[in-house]
């Protein structure tokens, strides 16, 4: 099955942007000395008064691992016109990978650490045969496919983009999921001498370690979740979560755990690292709601990144479940989504 | 050298440290050259900024007592006055580029969000302090003047809590500034308690 969503809210225009350099303006800073000058000035694209503090290595120890090239069922082209696709560069350098710092290009800057090959994805738990997925497993065991999702963070900011996998469902069917299974638990891998997080508190963020999502079994059976192993073509970069993540577009952005060792069906309601973290601000469920407002901001509405500066910002309203109600809605029938939020 | 010169090398070297990497990170922004969001970038600069220039601010006074520099002073209401022009950015950076312009979305997040109205009466604070600070209005408050400038001490704990509030986890660089304010103000218990007592 071939499923293409996208969004019901149309954008008029399609571009994608060429590529630009962000790295220039930081050698820019480096040369002034401005980047280590004292309390007045800070370096910008968020990066801390006290990053000084934790950049403890030197830069690139190894360069980045090329990535492969894929070759999968593309989405067709008048699909990819609903959409603006976020420009690769921002989709790869904007991230939330706390594993490697907690500033959105702390993961660019950082995820080149990783080794993503050799790796090990077990499926385990309440299932017929368990499945160990070695790398190149990852690559060749089911059809590849394209699908342009919209991304919605649950910092109210949102992206398009193109991934490359196949259904978690897929997996799951391959196992041979029990009847008494009712959730599947994800982890991502826990090796703190490659994730900077994990190894400290300060640079990552004090959330605990390894980092753990869940699902329901609809929910992770649904045809739209989505196990992506790559984007705009290629295998994922590690700052976005290679080899091998979670997407699930109709729900806030830290459903889709990354760099998945351990997938378990179970048939208890799995602990998440933000529902552990602050289980008033982000729930189990954490569906896409414009109805039901964080604690501290709105989820009415959401602003795109794209291309374009300060003067070409796109500010738009959110839709229910990300825009994907048809599809999932009903799996939500009769629950109060602000309880269950 | 003359104070006087002393006086003015400071002000042009503030003028320039407080100016550029405002008016490049506008650049960026604008470009889109400041990282994948610049909206983001622009607001936590200008934001992170402010905070900077107000603990500046008071550290002037500290530094001038420890190190018997009185001429340095003199250049604390200017460095204050950055202080305020960054907030004000940062005010006009969220509204405009973040909200969009959005009026009544600007008004609903300031009345259910308690770390923006934080935010807006720390930046009520300083507007205060701003306007006063003209000379004029400075001999004609009198007494009052001191006591309403104490203020910045509440304020630099609003801002403080503004920015702890805001952020989602990694809470170690607002626990460094709040050290930092704490020291600040520990340098100046008569003030604190001055203010404390309405005096």
């Amino acid at each position: 099955m071939r499923i293409v969503k996208s969004n019901r809210s149309q954008f008029k225009d399609h571009q994608i942007t060429d590529e630009t350099v962000f790295n220039n303006k930081r050698h820019f800073l480096k040369k002034l000395g401005l980047v280590s000058t004292g309390a007045l000035l800070t370096t910008p694209s968020q990066a801390g008064l006290f990053d000084w503090l934790k950049d403890d290595e030197a830069q690139p120890a190894k360069p980045p691992a090329p990535l492969k090239q894929l070759s999968y069922q593309p989405v067709k082209q008048s699909q990819k016109d609903q959409l603006e696709l976020t420009p690769q560069d921002k989709v790869t350098s904007y991230n939330n990978f706390y594993e490697f710092g907690t500033a959105k290009q702390d993961p660019s800057e950082h995820a080149h650490q990783l080794t993503v090959d050799p790796w090990q994805l077990t499926v385990s738990g309440m299932v017929e045969t368990p499945i160990t997925l070695n790398y190149d497993d990852l690559f060749s065991s089911f059809a590849l496919e394209e699908r342009v999702y919209r991304l919605r963070c649950v910092e109210a900011w949102s992206m398009v983009i193109p991934w490359v996998g196949f259904s978690l469902a897929d997996l799951l069917k391959k196992a041979g999921v029990k009847s008494d299974a009712k959730y599947v638990a994800f982890e991502t891998l826990y090796r703190p001498n490659e994730m900077r997080g994990q190894k400290s508190r300060f640079i990552g963020g004090s959330i605990p370690y390894p980092y753990t999502e869940g699902l329901r079994i609809d929910e992770a059976m649904h045809p739209l979740t989505l196990l992506a192993i790559g984007l705009y073509g290629k295998s994922l970069p590690n700052q976005n979560g290679a080899p091998v993540r979670l997407v699930v577009p109709w729900k806030y952005g830290f459903k889709s755990i990354k760099s998945i060792t351990s997938i378990k069906l179970t048939n208890r309601q799995p602990k998440t690292t933000w529902n552990i973290s602050a289980p008033d601000e982000y729930g189990f469920y954490a569906n896409v709601n414009p109805n039901v407002d964080h604690p501290r901001w709105s989820q009415a509405s959401e602003r795109i990144i794209t291309s374009g500066g300060l003067f070409d910002q796109q500010r738009v309203k959110t839709l229910p479940f990300n825009g994907y109600a048809d599809q999932v809605a009903a799996l939500y029938k009769g629950m109060d989504l602000s309880k269950y939020y | 050298m003359k104070i006087q010169t002393k006086v003015l090398l400071s002000k042009i070297l503030i003028h320039f440290f407080a100016l550029s990497p405002l008016l490049l990170n506008y650049f960026w922004s604008i470009t889109d050259q400041n990282g994948a969001d610049p909206v983001k970038a622009i607001i936590h600069f200008t934001g992170i900024g402010a905070l900077n220039l107000l603990l500046i601010t008071l550290l002037i006074s500290p530094c001038a007592k420890f190190l018997k520099q009185g001429w340095l002073m003199q250049l604390r209401r200017l460095i204050g006055l950055y202080s305020f022009f960054y907030a004000l950015c940062h005010v006009i950076n969220f509204w405009l580029f973040e909200l969009n312009f959005q009026i009544s979305l600007f008004l609903q997040e300031l009345i259910k969000r308690p770390y923006i109205w934080l935010g807006m009466a720390a930046f009520t604070i300083l507007l205060l302090l701003a306007v006063t600070s003209i000379n004029y209005l400075r001999r004609k408050l009198g007494q009052n003047w001191q006591r309403l400038h104490y203020w910045i001490y509440p304020a630099s704990l609003l801002i403080w809590i503004h920015f702890y509030w805001s952020r989602k986890a990694d809470l170690t660089e607002p626990f460094i500034y709040l050290a930092l304010i704490i020291i600040l103000l520990a340098c100046r218990p008569k003030k604190l308690k001055n203010w404390l007592l309405f005096k």
